[in-house]
């Protein structure tokens, strides 16, 4: 069986998979890793969404063996080990946008790897066209995409708190 | 999915061998299509061959008044790539609203127009600008290479290496998507290239097709009222509950429009 050797939220694993193991079974089924969801598994939903070396990908329609040598970050790899939380994650606790919390690690996931790409900032044109591959079945993009709004301001330090939801 | 052998080559030369000593081989890149395909069982490859660690497939470069794109391109590379923003404006904006944002961090531009899907879109642009498809055996230019529904010239065991597109005076593209799925519906792809016309049409019909007639009112008249005219027949067109084909064919006429609009 192929052998796959990979960084996780800062931890090296190395993990005997099957060939056709996705990267979501991997981090789920041999790491524990429940924090990425499946929603679709068929690449639309977004549930899955982790970063792998920098860029946002659907960990359901990877390879795990495509991921070996590379560094993944996903939701649990976001919080400092104090416990503090990102900025996107203390947005989206502060402005609720979650309601079920199913699609909200692949939201907070696509959502940071959106606003890092953009230093300039996003318009809330931008952050709804950015969000395309995720899917809120709750339909809460209202506050997710005020959320994403207001946690860019922290992420790229135009801001050092961040903006309450009743200012 | 079924198990199969998993296989990363270093190089061209490696992979071919591997891909013609078994028929059942199948080669993967980003595996946005690939993998959906295998969840579904549509396909039981013995093997699969990661092309990703294969240099030769990589770049994007300009040589003299050719853009060449390496089959390993990601569509997020080629949307941000300031080569080919400067060169094809309007190829580096198509690749940007391929599928979202995580299908352009893994699909590849090779893998598309492998693929060649009817609703995909790059098939359109190497349809109108004439590109060359470059495979580890030979050359083919654009109207040889796609044949139809997910069907084109590559022969089993044949890797598409580059694609050179020569660079355009002018060059628009326009998509209508199905509101759900957004899969094109109906697309254009306009350019002039050298003096010549040329309109490539996808998603509309069961491949990307020509529209010769567009090709000559815009030889004689560069401008969407030239297009507006041209009537696009149903016949042929692909017709399911997102559209018949007399909405396709409509769309054809009105994306041709943008797309001129958007080439400017």
């Amino acid at each position: 069986m192929p052998q796959v050797t990979l960084t996780v939220n800062g931890k090296t694993s190395t993990v005997e998979v099957e060939g056709r193991t996705l990267l979501v079974e991997l981090l789920r089924e041999k790491l524990r890793l429940t924090g990425t969801h499946v929603g679709c598994d068929t690449s639309q939903c977004g549930a899955c969404v982790v970063h792998v070396d920098g860029e946002s990908v659907k960990a359901c329609t990877v390879l795990a063996v495509q991921a070996d040598g590379t560094q993944v970050t996903t939701i649990e790899g976001l919080a400092k080990a104090d416990g503090t939380l990102h900025p996107m994650q203390e947005a989206f606790r502060e402005y609720h946008a979650l309601q079920c919390g199913f699609c909200t690690p692949g939201m907070v996931m696509s959502a940071i790897d959106l606003v890092q790409k953009h230093p300039a900032g996003l318009s809330e044109k931008e952050i709804r066209e950015g969000l395309e591959g995720n899917l809120c079945r709750c339909t809460g993009y209202h506050n997710i995409v005020k959320a994403i709004a207001a946690a860019q301001e922290v992420m790229h330090g135009r801001v050092q708190t961040l903006a309450l939801a009743g200012d | 999915m079924y198990d199969f052998e998993y296989h990363k080559p270093g190089s061209i030369a490696d992979a071919v061998k591997i891909l013609s000593a078994d028929p059942d081989a199948r080669p993967i890149s980003g595996g946005q299509t690939l993998l959906p395909a295998l969840k579904h069982r549509l396909n039981k490859p013995t093997s699969v061959v990661d092309l990703s660690g294969i240099a030769e497939l990589k770049g994007i470069r300009k040589e003299g008044n050719k853009l060449i794109i390496g089959a390993l391109a990601k569509h997020h590379e080629v949307a941000e790539s300031d080569v080919v923003k400067g060169a094809i404006p309007a190829l580096a904006m198509m690749a940007g609203t391929i599928g979202d944002t995580q299908v352009r961090n893994r699909g590849t531009i090779g893998g598309s127009v492998s693929n060649n899907d009817p609703a995909a879109d790059y098939p359109s642009a190497v349809m109108a600008l004439d590109a060359t498809v470059v495979t580890d055996k030979r050359r083919i230019a654009a109207d040889d290479f796609f044949q139809g529904m997910f069907t084109t010239a590559l022969e089993p065991g044949e890797l598409l290496v580059a694609i050179e597109f020569p660079i355009p005076e002018k060059a628009g593209y326009a998509k209508m998507r199905n509101p759900a799925s957004r899969y094109v519906m109906a697309g254009a792809f306009i350019a002039k290239t050298g003096g010549k016309v040329r309109v490539a049409i996808n998603g509309a019909g069961p491949g990307v097709f020509r529209q010769t007639e567009m090709e000559t009112a815009l030889a004689a008249n560069w401008s969407a009222d030239a297009v507006a005219g041209v009537k696009q027949s149903a016949e042929d067109l692909n017709s399911d509950i997102h559209g018949s084909a007399e909405y396709r064919a409509h769309l054809v006429t009105v994306m041709a429009k943008r797309a001129i609009a958007a080439a400017g």
